[in-house]
């Protein structure tokens, strides 16, 4: 039992399916647009919006940011969500990660993993992992949104990576990111990132990266 | 704190009912005496195990030797199948078919799975929107090799029951046995296996006020099977392994009061999932009642609500003391949403946010008022924390206001016992 720095609730995890960091954002999300009017109110000013998912996977996320341009500083990060406890958990906690003392470095940013946020929210159950990939990545797309409108663009990243699943937009980054973090099948892989779920025909893909990466860390 | 807890799962499973733990307790350690032991110990468990299948064979219409007890509705399941199938197709030479629907429990589908990976062939019927087979699909199904058909009675996600006896006159005109897995049927549903003509019928405890951990399985007298579990003989020598006897007994007593209170109960809660699922459909916009309108048990109202995801619905009413289940991935291991609201034909957008209440016992008028005052709100919650906003025209035949006149009309089945 301690209290959480972000949140003011006991950690107390064996009460509920989530632990109690989740739980508080869940039921208490930060940072979130309540309703369609007051999201594209903001839209008109935001610096950036970016969104990943459908609702046909079970999760979805909008994430708008307002950028300092001079300090090169995430000021205001809003978000919507469509999912689980772990989805909304997530991206409210990202969005607190951005903005908190005075606001994250676009550089930063770029750098937050999905293990970060995880952590953050002091463990996510194995199965839930993926929504918080998806997180990370609505933030990425908002940034190279902002980078676009700014003229930018030699800063936009193109990831390094390659898409592989089309639907959720995963890609062989996130995959080599799951099997450093201890998968070794297609299965465990999809626990983590949900790939080849809905867009099954990059499953021979997948499972070839898998191989790769195996082979390349760990043999 | 304990807050005030209001149970609508009673489809995963029921409450044991206090008059099932009163006749189970002496069983544990007062008559706890082995049936397989001589002295007279041993003979009050064996006097406990006819009488408790003496009852039950009453119940079902059968003889007390055509059931067999088991530890669950699965492994009954997995008995009745496999053991057939197996049975047939070795010691008979016959062939090696199978024939079930895609909506059938997993006990049944991964079973059937398993098998192909072992040399049979099964198919999978479709079912209709409402989860309905369709009886022409099934009659063109059969071949030479089939040796068994094994389709639910109830479904436990959607309620939708399907016309067993006719299945089972199908069956019979084809030469085939037939299997029901009738675990969700046996508190509303008429189980008499005369009356409906079936060969092998698995049920369990757990779904009727009775003990967790007891199935068992009806094995129409001539019907020989390969057992499961092997040892030292128990049950005609087709499942091994001491008897269950506090359980059996408990399984007894919830059968008979499930019996004695299925029209009462029946009735009772027909008004109550009306008032539920009338209740949804006129204060939430966007959503719409699952499985079959009329043809389907008193106790199962699932509904699916668009632009929203099924667990964070469920967490949100379990904040709120109200206890339901859904078919969103999230809750599931897959992370594949219901494959039973897939079957349907329903787009993965719509399973996602399906939930699913099973009414029981403890559900009371101010069980259903209760939902009706905290879901609307929830939904709201939610639906504003979506960047999701479905186009109903895309679920126009879902949504259309005579789809919800007929929910309002609702009749849910009253085909209870006689």
């Amino acid at each position: 039992m301690k209290t959480h720095h972000d949140v003011k609730v006991t950690v107390d995890s064996k009460k509920w399916f989530y632990n109690d960091i989740i739980k508080e954002h869940f039921f208490n999300p930060k940072n979130f647009f309540k309703g369609e009017t007051e999201a594209k109110e903001y839209e008109k000013t935001a610096s950036g919006v970016g969104q990943v998912g459908s609702p046909a996977c079970g999760d979805m996320m909008k994430m708008w940011i307002k950028v300092d341009r001079k300090n090169d500083v995430i000021k205001e990060c809003k978000w919507q969500t469509f999912g689980c406890a772990s989805a909304i958990g997530s991206t409210s906690m990202l969005s607190i990660m951005v903005t908190e003392k005075g606001g994250m470095k676009i550089e930063d940013a770029l750098k937050i993993k999905p293990q970060d946020i995880a952590d953050r929210l002091e463990g996510l159950p194995q199965r839930k992992f993926h929504c918080s990939v998806l997180g990370d990545k609505a933030l990425r797309y908002a940034i190279n949104d902002y980078f676009k409108r700014s003229n930018q663009n030699a800063r936009v990243t193109i990831e390094g990576a390659k898409i592989i699943d089309k639907i959720l937009k995963i890609t062989d980054k996130d995959i080599e990111e799951a099997v450093l973090e201890g998968a070794t099948t297609l299965e465990d892989v999809q626990k983590k990132t949900k790939v080849g779920i809905h867009d099954k025909s990059c499953i021979p893909e997948v499972e070839q990266l898998i191989r790769f990466y195996q082979e390349k860390y760990f043999s | 704190m304990n807050k005030k807890i209001y149970y609508l799962d009673n489809a995963a499973t029921t409450p044991v009912d206090q008059r099932v733990v009163d006749a189970m307790l002496p069983y544990f350690n007062e008559n706890y005496g082995n049936p397989g032991s001589m002295h007279s110990k041993g003979l009050e468990g064996q006097i406990a195990l006819d009488d408790s299948r003496e009852k039950i064979a009453k119940i079902l219409g059968c003889t007390p030797e055509e059931i067999i007890f088991t530890g669950s509705g699965t492994e009954s399941i997995n008995m009745a199948i496999k053991g057939v199938t197996h049975f047939l197709k070795t010691k008979m030479k016959k062939g090696n078919h199978i024939i079930t629907q895609k909506s059938e429990h997993h006990a049944v589908l991964d079973t059937c799975e398993f098998l192909e990976k072992e040399g049979y062939e099964v198919t999978y019927l479709e079912v209709d929107r409402y989860g309905l087979i369709n009886l022409d699909d099934l009659k063109k199904a059969f071949r030479k090799e089939t040796t068994l058909v094994s389709i639910m009675y109830v479904n436990n996600e959607i309620g939708t029951v399907q016309p067993i006896k006719e299945i089972a006159q199908i069956c019979k005109e084809n030469k085939v046995l037939f299997h029901t897995d009738a675990c969700q049927a046996s508190g509303y549903m008429d189980i008499n296996v005369k009356n409906l003509g079936v060969d092998l019928l698995s049920l369990n405890g757990s779904k009727v006020y009775g003990p967790k951990g007891i199935g068992l399985l009806y094995i129409r007298k001539g019907i020989m099977l390969t057992p499961l579990i092997h040892g030292g003989g128990q049950e005609r020598r087709l499942r091994s392994g001491t008897e269950n006897i506090p359980s059996i007994v408990g399984f007894a007593k919830a059968l008979e009061i499930a019996e004695k209170e299925k029209k009462s109960e029946s009735e009772r809660l027909t008004k109550l999932s009306k008032k539920l699922t009338d209740g949804i459909l006129t204060t939430i916009p966007k959503a719409f009642l699952n499985g079959h309108p009329t043809k389907r048990v008193p106790n199962n109202v699932n509904i699916s609500v668009l632009d929203v995801e099924g667990e964070a619905i469920l967490l949100h009413l379990d904040e709120e003391g109200i206890c339901i289940s859904t078919g969103s991935a999230c809750t599931s291991k897959t992370l594949d949403p219901s494959h039973v609201i897939l079957a349907t034909g329903l787009p993965y957008e719509a399973a996602h946010g399906s939930l699913r209440f099973t009414l029981g016992r403890t559900t009371t008028e101010e069980v259903i008022d209760k939902i009706l005052n905290v879901l609307p709100r929830v939904v709201k919650e939610m639906r504003d924390l979506s960047p999701v906003n479905l186009n109903a025209k895309d679920f126009k035949e879902y949504l259309s206001e005579e789809n919800k006149k007929i929910s309002l009309d609702m009749e849910v089945s009253r085909r209870y016992g006689k």
